[in-house]
């Protein structure tokens, strides 16, 4: 059992690791309530791109055809990345840019993969969602915002340690959810805290884990594209810059050649971090559950239309992918999103009833924290 | 301390633990696992929580 000092020390950090971080939290659960529905919102608002159903068999429009028609609607702009959605392989999403190092200005345009036909622009930076997301991710504040809302994370993850070692002493004298209803309502919300903190514990835990390593998805791309992807396109160091990629459809379909059991889930065009000047990266996933999440990179010569090299992903971008659902919720259909939902609603008023609770108790007298820290225990004598 | 204080919320946390998991190594009856999982923990902290 915990001696009165260590409660009194074990409640410190729970109070300040929270306190920092709470209103940051609280503005996470919030933005990302509306993030775990974004398909349905979407589709609600009517932004959501929606193609026509058409047998599984129609043939597929050439890719080359694809970036024809997007390039069209936006003279002027090049190719940066052509992705599809893990589950709704008729629509390619067309992202173009300036200059391929460079995120300003970029457009996308949505094609249906088998007719060819343009299906809309979807925005990518605005709208209410466009919001919920840069709000959630990083403040719109760029990398600095998602490392200070990692930071943030790492605080929660704190607070839930520290919280779940103050559960005992705080419940030892009651039964399992029980919530001391006829007292003050201070006490009241305390069992709600405890109760409703050790039930979505586990829950919190890994999408506060897998947020914090998120958080780090930036950097750890970028020392990929640092380390392994340099090596891969090291023999072409030097060589005189393209004039003009070659056919796109030619690199995906040597790449698919390559693992013919995969999807395609993005092509990154020569010149962005994800391929070389001289390359297309072509990233495949698999189909089942599991491998549908891991992302296999091939380089594809640009010119030639010859696949150059393609390894496994690094032990990080790996547990980088896996981590993902975990904290997104997408992957158990409806009802998991509902659940995450639920769990999330749940958590704000876990975070809001610590505010709370710290509140009402800085507006009581500035007793030595001890003395408070067992007055919970004592009260349910 | 009461030995059993930390049954439930032991019990609970695997089985959030098992459906987080489950939910992700498959489909179909894995899903259903990962609601199971889930849905007890949640449906226990409504029930504590809302009752009067």
């Amino acid at each position: 059992m915990l001696s009165t000092r260590a409660v009194r020390r074990w409640q410190w950090v729970h109070t300040w690791s929270s306190l920092v971080c709470t209103v940051f939290m609280l503005l996470l659960c919030l933005t990302g309530l509306p993030l775990i529905f974004h398909h349905e919102i979407g589709h609600l608002l009517g932004t959501e791109i929606e193609a026509a159903e058409m047998p599984a068999d129609t043939p597929r429009a050439s890719l080359d055809e694809v970036m024809r028609l997007a390039l069209q609607r936006y003279p002027g702009k090049q190719g940066m990345f052509v992705s599809q959605e893990e589950d709704d392989d008729r629509v390619w999403y067309v992202t173009l840019c300036e200059r391929p190092d460079s995120n300003d200005n970029l457009k996308q345009v949505a094609v249906d993969a088998r007719s060819g036909q343009a299906l809309g622009d979807p925005p990518l930076d605005s709208g209410f969602m466009y919001v919920m997301r840069s709000l959630h991710i990083d403040l719109f504040a760029g990398l600095p915002g998602m490392l200070f809302l990692g930071a943030m994370g790492v605080l929660l993850l704190v607070a839930l340690v520290s919280g779940t070692v103050l559960y005992a002493p705080f419940m030892r004298k009651l039964r399992f959810g029980e919530v001391r209803r006829d007292r003050s309502p201070r006490v009241k919300w305390l069992d709600l805290h405890n109760l409703l903190g050790i039930v979505t514990l586990v829950w919190f835990t890994v999408v506060g884990a897998t947020g914090v390593i998120n958080a780090w998805a930036d950097l750890l791309v970028k020392y990929w594209q640092a380390t392994e992807v340099a090596q891969m396109v090291a023999p072409y160091q030097g060589q005189p810059p393209l004039q003009q990629p070659g056919s796109l459809q030619a690199a995906v379909s040597a790449a698919r050649a390559l693992a013919p059991d995969m999807k395609v889930a993005f092509v990154a065009f020569p010149g962005t971090g994800f391929s070389s000047p001289h390359h297309y990266g072509v990233f495949l996933r698999g189909t089942d559950a599991v491998s549908a999440r891991l992302l296999k990179p091939v380089l594809v010569d640009a010119a030639t239309g010859q696949v150059t090299d393609s390894r496994e992903l690094p032990w990080y971008l790996t547990a980088l992918l896996i981590s993902q659902p975990l904290h997104f919720g997408d992957y158990g259909g409806r009802p998991m999103q509902i659940l995450w939902a639920v769990l999330d609603i749940i958590t704000i008023v876990v975070l809001a009833s610590g505010l709370y609770l710290w509140v009402v108790r800085r507006r009581q007298a500035p007793a030595p924290d001890a003395k408070l820290s067992m007055q919970a225990g004592e009260a349910a004598r | 301390m009461r030995r059993h204080l930390w049954r439930l919320p032991i019990l609970l946390g695997s089985l959030t633990a098992v459906g987080l998991l489950s939910g992700l190594l498959g489909d179909g009856a894995w899903d259903a696992v990962a609601w199971l999982g889930l849905g007890v923990p949640v449906a226990a902290g409504l029930w504590y929580g809302l009752r009067r």
